[in-house]
């Protein structure tokens, strides 16, 4: 049995990989659910139940790299069940941010939107396209009329998503905002769960299907 | 010119042929033809309660359906929406006028610390068109507002809506305040909103959650159904 399966949403992927490579952690495999089940939290919990049963047999342990996500606790419930520890926090952008400092930036401005690197990466696809605003622009205003911000969360530093980030905002109408979280909490949860139990693994991690 | 042999005109469709057209244009989002084709209803004499629930909902119930299904996505949805939403616009004020039934009221707003309003405008939008007169309070809504607005209006139900795990706990704080002012059972109480789910609306003592703008307008009507029956029980 290999010591550690992640199972991530695929918005994490990148930064798991970046995680796990740059702390040199052994025998921690990634598996991911895909990004967009985001749009459909409710399927979440059923597509973890499936990604569980399909590896629990190959590893030590699974853990999961999802936040509630909009489940309303039904994710917390299959977790609970299936004995699968979980980052903490609602989302993404509070595992990233740290949950005071998420707190304090939607005490500041409740209509902010947030984009991470996947988000601001693939802004077009998901937001523009997905939207349907490329179709519809006058969906903006349905979408966004209550939104005043748009804050990139930044887990790396890096002038072209800047920009990219700072020109979705202008295509939204928001003002632009820009903290740097680097992998914040990701990083630490992922560091902590290899320290809990790898075993003499073999010297890699892969990316499973 | 194929465009131009393809151009149906509204006016020369009959009544059934029109309101079907009016069905697919509200199912392609053209507002601009839902409204003509709701005018050219109008000055054919039909009432505004008939073009409404005939032309408008039954078209929006489409809509919902492939919604479910999985065929439509957010955005027709919402053009769809748009598009009701225009032709609502015209039978409003006639609406008033002549008398159309009315199924009762609604209070609804999205809870305090949410700005999300996509889906409580949808349901305000559809139990409009099922009769119901609808207060929509906006986004943001704290739980004095939520009571002043109850004691303003008398209506039948109370509508939340919350699209964040971390807001929709706020409901059970409405509720819980409404319990400790004696005025619970004054109301039904409605919840929505994409974390939420039935458990959670038993859990906070809510009278229903509703999944979609559909069900809620079916659970509305039901619940007058029931709360009437009681009344006449009563009398």
């Amino acid at each position: 049995m290999r010591p550690l399966l992640i199972i991530a949403c695929g918005a994490l992927a990148r930064e798991v990989g970046w995680v796990v490579d740059a702390n040199g952690l052994d025998g921690v495999d990634l598996t991911c659910l895909p990004a967009d089940l985001h749009n459909r939290p409710q399927h979440i919990p059923e597509e973890m139940r499936r990604k569980i049963d399909a590896n629990q047999n190959k590893y030590e342990r699974i853990v999961a790299l999802y936040a509630d996500c909009g489940t309303g606790g039904l994710l917390d419930e299959l977790l609970a069940e299936k004995g699968v520890e979980r980052i903490g926090g609602a989302h993404c952008y509070a595992f990233y941010a740290g949950d005071q400092t998420f707190e304090e930036m939607h005490e500041d401005e409740l209509g902010t939107f947030y984009l991470t690197d996947y988000l601001v990466r693939f802004f077009d696809r998901l937001i523009i396209s997905g939207l349907g605003l490329d179709r519809h622009p006058e969906l903006l205003d349905v979408y966004f009329g209550n939104y005043k911000r748009l804050t990139y969360l930044a887990q790396t530093d890096d002038a072209a998503l800047q920009a990219q980030a700072r020109a979705a905002a202008d295509k939204l109408g928001l003002e632009y905002r820009y903290h740097f979280t680097g992998y914040g909490g990701l990083g630490d949860f992922i560091v902590a769960q290899a320290e809990k139990g790898t075993t003499d693994g073999a010297n890699d991690h892969r990316i499973l299907a | 010119m194929a465009d131009q042999e393809d151009d149906i005109v509204l006016s020369e469709l009959n009544d059934e042929e029109l309101v079907q057209q009016m069905h697919d244009d509200l199912y392609d989002g053209l507002a601009d033809e839902v409204v003509e084709g709701t005018q050219i209803l109008l000055d054919r004499g039909w009432t505004p309660y008939d073009t409404l629930t005939k032309a408008l909902v039954e078209g929006m119930r489409i809509v919902g359906i492939d919604f479910r299904d999985g065929i439509l996505f957010v955005p027709e949805v919402l053009m769809a929406a748009n598009s009701m939403k225009a032709g609502m616009g015209v039978l409003r004020p006639l609406l008033v006028e002549t008398g159309a039934p009315k199924m009762g009221k609604m209070v609804i707003g999205t809870v305090k610390g949410d700005i999300h309003d996509i889906g409580k405008n949808l349901v305000g939008m559809m139990m409009e068109g099922a009769g119901f007169e609808v207060v929509d309070l906006g986004i943001n809504i704290d739980v004095d507002t939520y009571l002043k607005a109850l004691e303003e209006h008398q209506p039948d139900i109370l509508g939340m809506s919350a699209l964040l795990t971390t807001t929709m706990p706020y409901m059970k704080v409405v509720i819980d305040t409404m319990v400790e002012k004696g005025i619970r059972n004054d109301y039904v109480v409605l919840v929505g909103g994409a974390p939420l789910n039935e458990a959670f609306a038993d859990n906070i003592g809510a009278d229903a959650y509703c999944r979609d703008a559909a069900i809620a307008v079916e659970t509305a009507k039901d619940w007058m159904s029931r709360r009437q029956g009681s009344a006449l029980a009563a009398t």
